[in-house]
């Protein structure tokens, strides 16, 4: 009982005081998982509004290519990119692997299919007619898409979330292909690893509690956001 | 109005899916500021002309002018969409305000934040739902909501406003006053419309000329009181010819009800109108009754006039008599009253209705 509670302790100490290391593991942290997402989300956005509003045969076998892909896991990922990172791999030459732009790589593959097949359902959510209705009024096809967008930006908001919540908790594909160097790749989920491997539980248990509170957060918007289209 | 202005063409429209043809029209010309209806049951194919016409569905084959100018070669299809409005049976509002949402087809063409201001609390205002301005779409009820759809398409000052039964999905009360301010609108924008009902009363107050739908093909075009009262096929008749149907002037009023002057015959209805007037009344064939006594004195009936059958038509236990009164009426007789009555075609008989059994239809009421 004692351990967790020193560790508790120690752990709030830790987070009060700003300890430099752990500010600057959940920084990069931050700092990798959001560009992710923010490749993922152009990405994501324009490829599955362009499935979502085109018509062509396999269609239906694309669509479950990319709900599968909603559940890659991150190790499989971590392995690919290894492997195509790797000295004498496809993608060797770029001297990459075992670098945040890796881990950048990585993470965008893992949250492009989630953010993908939620933006692909959002606009096949909206009634098919609204298409007619704002060529009607006279828009171009860039401006209706970019309306149907718009439309559907809750549920798009909704993607983000999934994406970002979805690559900042993955820890294999990061360890895979970061490698966990300290002040370099080291991140919240590959730290918190590694800490409790070491039985640096204070450290570790901090750690986790910067990822809940994100989690939380996340959460806690997702949530408004799906009660805000619920009251509708 | 008066000059007689072809605002839009189309030649050999053909819409095909799947091999079976959806449409199939070999020619329509619509005047500018004609009220143009399109009536048919439900997969008739006024959905698919009216989106065809607004070049939202690519015709398999055939031409569509617009001015005389043909679209796609001589106006883009962009430019001609930008001459039209249309209005679904959805009011497929945006997720917004009202005003955005009647700004939206204004801020497609990048009109200015002053003018498209005005527009929008112009039409608003005529639409009664200033009110509603800032309001969430999501919100409105479902007259307000098509209300703000209207208002949308009247924004953009349309050439032609294309209306596919935008109010099928309200319920009466709503329905009737919202085809009231519509009349209203029409009336004084004179905006040349063509929309779809299978209503056969909304296309009567409201246009000039009805076309009649089936299996794609138009049936019979024509002015609606021409339509109703001489359908020329079966199917016409069965759609559109179940009442008589007689355009008459007020001549007289007295309190609620009035008489007004059918090709001479006096037909007391009851209802408001003003004094010259000219309305439509509008004869259920199950309200008229027949007699062959001219001496007793037709029961609380007020109308009573002589005519001759010309033509009686089976239809099961009811016989359908097409009578001439001066003017055409049809009643709906039993098989046991035909016999009872020896009733054939050339036979005199005394038609009775009541003045509160006529519905009184006023066209462009102001």
């Amino acid at each position: 009982m004692d351990l967790i509670l020193d560790g508790i302790k120690k752990a709030f100490w830790l987070l009060i005081t700003f300890d430099p290391d752990v500010m600057g593991i959940t920084l990069l942290s931050l700092q990798i998982s959001g560009t992710a997402t923010l490749v993922s989300l152009l990405i994501g956005i324009s490829t599955g509004t362009a499935i979502a509003l085109s018509q062509f045969p396999g269609k239906r076998f694309i669509v479950s290519l990319v709900n599968t892909g909603m559940g890659l896991p991150p190790v499989v990922v971590g392995l690919f990119v290894t492997i195509f990172l790797w000295r004498s791999g496809p993608l060797g030459f770029l001297g990459i692997l075992y670098t945040p732009t890796a881990m950048i790589l990585a993470q965008t593959v893992i949250a492009t299919p989630i953010v993908m097949g939620i933006s692909l359902a959002a606009i096949q959510h909206l009634p098919p007619k609204l298409k007619l209705q704002i060529l009607a009024l006279g828009a171009t096809r860039l401006q209706m898409v970019w309306i149907l967008i718009k439309e559907a930006k809750l549920p798009l908001l909704a993607g983000v979330m999934a994406g970002f919540g979805g690559v900042i908790s993955e820890v294999g594909a990061s360890i895979m292909v970061g490698g966990n160097i300290k002040g370099y790749s080291r991140v919240l989920t590959t730290a918190t690893v590694m800490e409790t491997s070491r039985g640096n539980f204070d450290i570790a248990i901090a750690l986790g509690i910067i990822l809940l509170l994100l989690a939380y957060f996340i959460n806690l918007i997702l949530t408004q956001i799906q009660q805000r289209e619920r009251s509708r | 109005m008066n000059q007689s202005i072809t605002i839009l063409e189309a030649k050999n429209l053909k819409v095909k899916r799947g091999g079976a043809t959806l449409l199939n029209i070999p020619s329509l010309s619509i005047e500018k500021g004609e009220i143009l209806a399109l009536i048919g049951p439900n997969g008739a194919g006024k959905t698919t002309f009216l989106q065809t016409l607004s070049y939202l569905l690519k015709p398999f084959q055939g031409e569509i002018f617009f001015r005389g100018k043909k679209v796609e070669t001589n106006i883009s299809v962009l430019e001609y969409r930008r001459k039209l409005a249309m209005v679904f049976q959805e009011p497929l509002l945006f997720d917004t305000t009202v005003f955005n949402n009647v700004a939206s087809g204004l801020k497609i063409r990048g009109m200015k934040r002053k003018e498209i201001a005005d527009r929008v609390m112009e039409q608003l205002e005529r639409f009664g739902i200033s009110h509603l301005s800032r309001r969430s779409a999501k919100t409105l009820s479902g007259g307000e909501a098509q209300r703000a759809s209207l208002a949308r398409a009247f924004a953009l000052q349309p050439e032609i406003l294309l209306l596919d039964e935008p109010f099928a999905s309200l319920d009466p009360p709503t329905h009737e006053s919202l085809i009231e301010d519509l009349e209203h609108i029409l009336y004084r924008t004179r905006t040349t419309t063509i929309f779809a009902t299978h209503d056969r009363l909304e296309a009567l107050s409201l246009s000039d000329r009805v076309a009649v739908m089936n299996h794609g093909m138009i049936q019979q075009m024509g002015p609606p009181e021409e339509v109703m009262n001489y359908p020329a096929t079966e199917f016409v008749a069965s759609f559109v010819g179940v009442e008589t149907i007689l355009p008459g002037k007020v001549i007289k009023r007295n309190g609620g009800s009035f008489i007004a002057s059918v090709e001479g015959k006096e037909i007391e209805a009851v209802g408001e109108a003003h004094l010259g007037e000219t309305v439509l009344l509008c004869i259920r064939p199950e309200n008229v009754t027949l007699s062959t006594q001219p001496h007793r004195e037709a029961t609380s009936a007020r109308n009573l006039f002589v005519g001759r059958i010309l033509k009686i038509v089976p239809l099961g236990p009811y016989q359908k008599a097409h009578l001439d009164c001066g003017f055409p009426l049809v009643a709906y007789v039993t098989t046991h009253s035909l016999e009872e009555l020896s009733l054939n075609e050339g036979k005199e008989v005394r038609a009775s209705f009541k003045a509160t059994a006529i519905h009184v239809v006023r066209k462009g009421a102001g």
